[in-house]
């Protein structure tokens, strides 16, 4: 399947065994290299030529002039407007206490996958330039004694491979007695290197689409309103209930936003379909929007400010024209951590909204009080085919909250699975809430041209996939968040799974919400009898009418 | 009476290293804005809770305690040991010297091998475990050891060769009153002094600012409460103020 050796799990407990480290085993050139033109449309340099030869993307062809002055200004630029980068290049110990956290590490066993050595590319740097320790020793020519390391193409190379192998996930920010977050540094690693002509192509062609069009899949308005009108019509055959998905509705009540994998991708779509019949069955007035039909904002992964924020105004935009009074967004990792704690931020104030919800709010703090109020008619034992355990996403575990009290982000889906499903069993401790373990396809990882990096990276949480397989029968791994879901059904088949063992949150309550007037499966067999019956009948007739006309 | 100020004025530059590398630091960190909030969640919503937080990142290490346990163990041991050794020393400047100093003067005095135990045991870590043998550069050994040294250079004068206490105290209440006292010639006194001067000079140009600057991460000191209060850096205010989208578009 691959030309790289798939990690072993074996689902004895849970944890993977601390690799012994083996320098250099996820040396590359990273992925593909983003186009001037790409590089333009986020306001980024352009002076640079792309090398022809599609195996050098990553190397250093693509610099622009003066890279090094420019990306040492960018350094200086940077360190200035995060308190988070300063401090963090500063007070970092080399205690170690991150070095058997991170995924990618415990994957691939690549030192500079652990995150003090990831930070070190960068932080070694700072300090042969921005220090006192780092210049003396620099012009004595031994900045090596105190960490320090001159900036040379080299030095960029691994920049841009192994930032490129971070899913920004918070995992290593969580155990260091500092609370340094990798994912900080990684931003501004690609911040600087989307300065000097190193861009990831990824991600920029991505956010090119969503500000051109919208959302990140480039889907137009007209395909858009196509696919809503279809999931209508899938309702419809399943429930007989006519359950609706409106888009760019003026005065409606809620405008959704959703990562927009949900309008076509498995299982995500059935997520949809959830948040759908859950409005409905709360008499909800609620729109999709095709200005700002995307929930996810790469603006996060490379680290801009600006163009994350350029992004959520979309957001503002959209809930303005439609005049809408709350915003909900959808199943998102990463979207509900802009969301949640960026969104005010950068696109805020929302004086304009109902202040007596929060804003923004999760789709899931919707439906878990009204599952725990009885608002919604639930029939658990539709999910009894399955035994569920639920992947805590790293933006939402450790990047954000739902609900009043902290740690409600780890409980209140939780409550949802409980709630529609009768057999829910949690992986081992170590791998849930807070210390989650990525999915191995955060942070702007989520590309065929890394499926190394996703395949190595996903190996802890396989572990607890296969622990919880074994020892509790586990069918089916939930998860909130569009990344994790696309990466799971792409990665566990390398991992002796199979795709369709992921599904969406939302997806157990609609497979569980019984909606007022909806019919029985027998119910829905008969109306459909009667009414194949009736097209036969009324063919019959045409055809009986066309003989007769011929005999005439 | 050349030693006497020789380290006179070694002590000197050295706590005004200290006090004013540390004072910039901290002011740097201070006046750098933090432009989004990202607290590692889950976090406290109340302010209260932060200090509660912070308090036992600083006092319990907790973060650390989850981490790893045998570094925690001997972060622990060394760092309060250091704490102890510390204030022992007070009885070297005060005068009259508080009961509090009195009282924990013994404890002091083994917290000393616990010190350097504790160091020992940190700088094997660094040896024996891979992971963190490759992370490890040469200052982050000669910081180990130059601790590891004060701590023996003490424990002699305390158990091997005594040194003229009182001399010595004479010598540093003189430093505050900037009154030139002589110093005793003892090699160990020499050696314990000296290092530990240099200790004070490189702790604003090392990674010994994790002390002040623990204070100032984002992801331990932020207040989870983002959709309650909007927060807002200065130059990202900017932005909106004059409805651009790029920082670079802004007019000054």
């Amino acid at each position: 399947m691959a030309d790289y050796e798939i990690p072993k799990i074996s689902g004895e407990e849970g944890i993977v065994d601390v690799p012994k480290i083996k320098p250099d085993a996820m040396k590359s050139h990273g992925p593909w290299v983003s186009k001037p033109e790409f590089q333009e449309a986020m306001h980024f340099p352009t002076d640079f030529k792309m090398p022809e030869d599609v195996s050098q993307y990553g190397d250093a062809d693509t610099l622009v002039e003066n890279w090094k002055e420019r990306a040492l200004d960018k350094m200086a630029d940077l360190k200035g407007r995060y308190r988070s980068l300063q401090v963090f290049l500063d007070i970092c110990v080399k205690c170690g206490a991150c070095t058997d956290k991170c995924h990618y590490f415990l994957g691939s066993a690549d030192p500079k996958n652990m995150p003090v050595a990831r930070q070190d590319l960068l932080r070694k740097v700072y300090r042969r330039y921005f220090t006192f320790a780092g210049k003396f020793f620099g012009k004595l020519g031994i900045p090596k004694f105190v960490g320090a390391a001159e900036l040379t193409e080299d030095v960029v190379k691994d920049w841009y491979n192994y930032y490129h192998q971070c899913s920004q996930c918070r995992r290593c920010s969580v155990f260091c007695p500092y609370g340094i977050d990798t994912a900080e540094i990684s931003m501004a690693a690609r911040e600087i290197l989307d300065h000097i002509g190193m861009g990831q192509k990824y991600c920029t062609e991505i956010m090119g689409k969503l500000n051109k069009i919208g959302n990140n899949l480039g889907l137009p308005e007209a395909a858009l309103a196509d696919t809503l009108e279809g999931l209508e019509e899938d309702i419809y055959d399943d429930t007989g209930v006519d359950v609706k998905l409106p888009l760019d509705k003026k005065g409606a009540e809620i405008l959704l936003v959703t990562p927009s994998a949900d309008f076509f991708a498995e299982p995500h779509v059935d997520g949809l379909m959830g948040y759908a019949k859950v409005f409905h069955e709360l008499g909800l007035d609620w729109t999709l929007s095709s200005y700002a039909s995307e929930g996810a904002n790469f603006g996060m992964f490379i680290g801009s400010y600006e163009n994350m924020r350029k992004i959520s105004l979309r957001i503002r935009k959209a809930a303005k024209d439609l005049g809408v009074k709350r915003i909900v967004f959808g199943e998102c990792g990463h979207a509900w951590r802009v969301a949640y704690s960026f969104l005010n931020t950068l696109a805020g104030p929302f004086d304009f909204l109902d202040q007596n919800y929060p804003i923004p709010q999760h789709v899931l703090e919707i439906t878990e009080p009204a599952l725990a109020a009885g608002k919604l008619n639930i029939d658990k034992s539709q999910n009894d085919d399955m035994v569920l355990t639920f992947h805590d996403s790293c933006n939402i575990a450790r990047g954000s909250r739902m609900g009043d009290k902290p740690g409600g982000q780890f409980e209140i889906p939780r409550n949802v699975i409980k709630a529609v499903c009768n057999n829910f069993v949690d992986m081992p401790a170590d791998t849930i809430h807070d210390a989650t373990f990525c999915c191995g396809g955060g942070g702007g990882i989520l590309t065929d041209d890394l499926m190394e990096v996703r395949v190595k990276g996903a190996q802890p949480r396989m572990e607890a996939l296969k622990y919880v397989t074994n020892h509790f029968g586990v069918t089916h791994m939930a998860a909130i968040c569009a990344i994790c879901k696309s990466q799971f059904t792409k990665v566990i088949p390398y991992y002796g799974f199979t795709m369709d063992q992921i599904v969406s949150v939302h997806q157990l309550v609609s497979n569980a919400l019984i909606l007022t007037g909806q019919l029985t499966e027998e119910e829905i067999e008969a109306k459909e009898a009667a009414e194949e019956a009736e097209r036969l009948a009324a063919k019959e007739a045409r055809e009986k009418a066309a003989e007769e006309a011929d005999k005439k | 009476m050349a030693i006497g100020v020789i380290y006179a004025v070694l002590f000197w530059a050295a706590t005004l290293v200290l006090v004013l590398g540390v004072a910039n630091k901290v002011r740097i960190y201070w006046n750098t804005p933090a432009p989004l909030k990202i607290p590692t969640t889950p976090a406290p919503i109340t302010p209260g809770g932060v200090v509660l937080r912070m308090l036992q990142e600083v006092l319990l290490f907790k973060s650390l305690f989850r981490s790893d346990k045998l570094l925690w163990a001997l972060g622990f041991l060394f760092h309060y040991s250091m704490l102890l050794i510390v204030l022992r020393h007070f009885r070297y400047v005060q005068d009259p010297v508080w009961g509090i100093i009195k009282f924990i003067q013994p404890f002091g005095v083994y917290a000393g091998f616990v010190f350097v135990l504790g160091l020992l045991g940190l700088l094997m870590r660094r040896i024996i475990i891979d992971r963190v043998r490759y992370i490890t550069a040469p200052s982050d050994i000669f910081m180990l050891l130059l601790l590891i040294f004060i701590g023996i250079s003490g424990l002699m004068m305390q158990y091997v060769s005594h040194t003229d206490i009182v001399m010595v105290k004479a010598f540093f209440r003189g430093l505050i009153t900037f009154d030139w006292q002589p110093l005793p010639s003892d090699l160990p006194l020499l050696i314990h002094l000296g290092l530990v001067a240099t200790l004070m000079i490189i702790f604003p140009i090392s990674k010994l600012l994790h002390a002040p600057g623990i204070f100032f991460s984002p992801t331990r000191n932020q207040i989870d409460n983002p959709r309650e209060k909007r927060h807002v850096a200065p130059w990202a205010a900017e932005l909106d103020k004059q409805g651009k989208m790029f920082l670079d578009e802004l007019k000054k």
